[in-house]
């Protein structure tokens, strides 16, 4: 692997640790599976680029960015506090609403900001290559995010979130109100999904309007390589594991797509990142699918 | 003072399976009094607990706490004047959580849930001290998860963060039922002792006649969502559990006669 797709796997893969961590808030902490980051993601990468075509300055336009994927959020949560709506469902129908929406937003099926202002331009003064910048940016922005994240779930707020989550009946009995805990969890999820699809889009100078898809399977993915590999007991290693998960899922893609003996094509991405999962989620133990899968394989066919 | 008024629950009101679990209960409580509730499977126990707790919307009649109507409070808001304790263990606390964090949450019960880390050197200090009157080593243990514990391990710290901030009412739904008779009897004990250091007004809903005796200072019978018996004072003092037993039948008995009556 040369250095350039090294630095470009660790950029993405960094950025997708925002995703991370809003997969790691709906799942884990709610308990809510939450499909609309399919549609947040671009939403992000929608807003910041047509901001910043339109005439906002970067920053605003991620800041705007980030608000939108928060309403999001806060619409899945209400469909399915408000109405009843099984959570899966909520979410596949935001989901859907939004891939119209953001193509209200963009106008067409893709822009381009290659050779717009960016986040990540006032940054570039400092005579480094961008090679070199986005990666230090997205690790010193997703490290930043992931410590207020942890912050918060320690605090008495964040604790009475977690509770809402994991055993509501209690959390309600210890006078947490969980129904505006998960409008705020869920609004702070696809924020953060958001924020990834707008930094996304301001590194590699486009926002698309299908980049969305499969965001979740790869969010969700990254989650679990995480938990299996660092095994974490706090919430401060829940959120390190993120990162972590995310950065070594775009390594793992990275060579798979080099090891040309594989014989993959980019194509093949989806395919594999569902298998992955898929083989995570079902094997007995998924919290830790390496351990599960050698023990399976010890205790089965004769060696 | 907890006073319930013509309290009325309906479970699928409108439908053929329409079920009246609480029929126009009137209940006072005065303040410091130890209750304990007995009554047959589908009597109306859990659900009296739930009317008080906002856990079940009352369809009539309202739920008075020191002279404050609370009947449209959610449950969480009522929690800063109502502390319970669940029938199944695992439902009492977290068991992704660690025993402080656990014990966190409790703390912050009553007050405002601000963004401020919620275990510092003071709250670790009093949860050690609470933990340590358990007598179970588990003041050592702060930062396991909960998961770890047994159940009746679990049921004792659901009871420490019932009464660790104070409440107007203590709710207990057979709260020793899940567990063996040694950590049954444990846990009583705990309850006796919480109870009576903190002069709390309790509600106990139990299986047991023997406990229903020994506890409190005033049992009340529950029978198809109306109260069957209610004594208190020498009246009390006077009943066996044989004396309980056949009050228990003798009630289960009229009610099948007027049955007997509607349907020759």
């Amino acid at each position: 692997m040369s250095l350039v797709a090294a630095l470009g796997a660790l950029e993405i893969g960094l950025v997708y640790g925002l995703v991370a961590i809003g997969v790691f808030i709906s799942f884990r902490v709610l308990n809510f599976p939450d499909l609309t980051v399919d549609g947040s993601f671009p939403l992000g990468a929608a807003v910041a680029a047509a901001g910043i075509l339109g005439g906002i300055d970067p920053f605003s336009a991620t800041l705007l960015a980030v608000a939108a994927g928060g309403l999001a959020g806060l619409v899945t949560a209400f469909l399915n506090i408000r109405f009843g709506i099984l959570h899966l469902l909520a979410s596949i129908l935001t989901m859907t609403a939004l891939y119209s929406i953001n193509l209200r937003i963009m106008g067409s099926p893709n822009l381009a900001i290659i050779m717009e202002p960016t986040v990540i331009s006032p940054f570039e003064l400092f005579g480094l290559s961008g090679g070199t910048i986005k990666p230090i940016f997205g690790f010193v922005v997703v490290v930043g995010a992931g410590a207020l994240v942890a912050w918060y779930l320690l605090t008495d707020s964040g604790l009475g979130m977690r509770a809402a989550g994991a055993n509501p009946r209690m959390a309600r009995a210890q006078g947490v109100p969980t129904a505006a805990m998960t409008y705020f969890g869920m609004a702070l999820s696809n924020a953060l999904v958001a924020f990834g699809g707008a930094l996304f889009a301001q590194m590699n100078g486009f926002a698309d309007i299908t980049m969305g898809t499969g965001t979740i399977v790869v969010g969700l993915a990254a989650v679990i390589a995480g938990e299996a590999i660092l095994r974490p007991k706090g919430i401060v290693m829940a959120i390190v594991a993120c990162i972590l998960g995310s950065v070594l899922y775009r390594f793992a893609v990275q060579f798979a797509l080099n090891a040309e003996f594989i014989g993959m094509n980019p194509g093949d991405l989806n395919l594999l990142t569902a298998v992955l999962v898929t083989i995570a989620l079902i094997l007995p133990g998924a919290r830790n699918p390496v351990k599960a899968l050698m023990k399976k394989r010890g205790s089965g066919a004769p060696s | 003072m907890i006073r319930l008024e013509r309290g009325r629950v309906v479970f699928s009101a409108g439908t053929p399976l329409e079920n009246v679990a609480l029929a126009d209960i009137d209940l006072e409580i005065p303040r410091g009094q130890f209750v304990s509730v007995i009554g047959s499977n589908g009597a109306g126990k859990s659900t009296l607990l739930n009317a008080l707790s906002g856990e079940a919307p009352l369809a009539g009649g309202r739920v008075l706490i020191d002279q404050t109507d609370v009947t449209t409070w959610p449950a969480s808001k009522r929690a800063q004047l109502v502390s319970r304790v669940f029938q199944d263990p695992m439902l009492g606390t977290c068991e992704g959580l660690t025993i402080e964090e656990n014990l966190a949450i409790a703390a912050a019960r009553g007050g405002a849930r601000r963004p401020t880390l919620a275990l510092g050197r003071g709250r670790r200090a009093e949860f050690r001290e609470q933990l340590a009157q358990l007598g179970l080593g588990l003041e050592n243990r702060l930062g396991d998860r909960m998961g770890l514990l047994s159940g009746g391990q679990r049921q004792a710290v659901s009871l420490l963060m019932a009464t660790l901030r104070p409440a107007k009412i203590l709710l207990l739904d057979e709260h020793t039922a899940a567990l063996d008779p040694r950590m049954s009897d444990f846990v009583l004990n705990l309850t006796h002792r919480l109870v009576e250091q903190q002069q709390l007004t309790t509600l106990m809903v139990t299986h047991s006649m023997r406990q229903a005796l020994d506890f409190g200072s005033r049992t009340v019978m529950l029978h198809e969502g109306k109260i069957a018996l209610d004594v208190a004072g020498a009246e009390r003092a006077a009943l066996g559990v044989d004396d309980l037993v056949d009050r228990f039948a003798r009630v289960r008995d009229e009610s099948l006669d007027s049955d007997a009556l509607l349907l020759s």
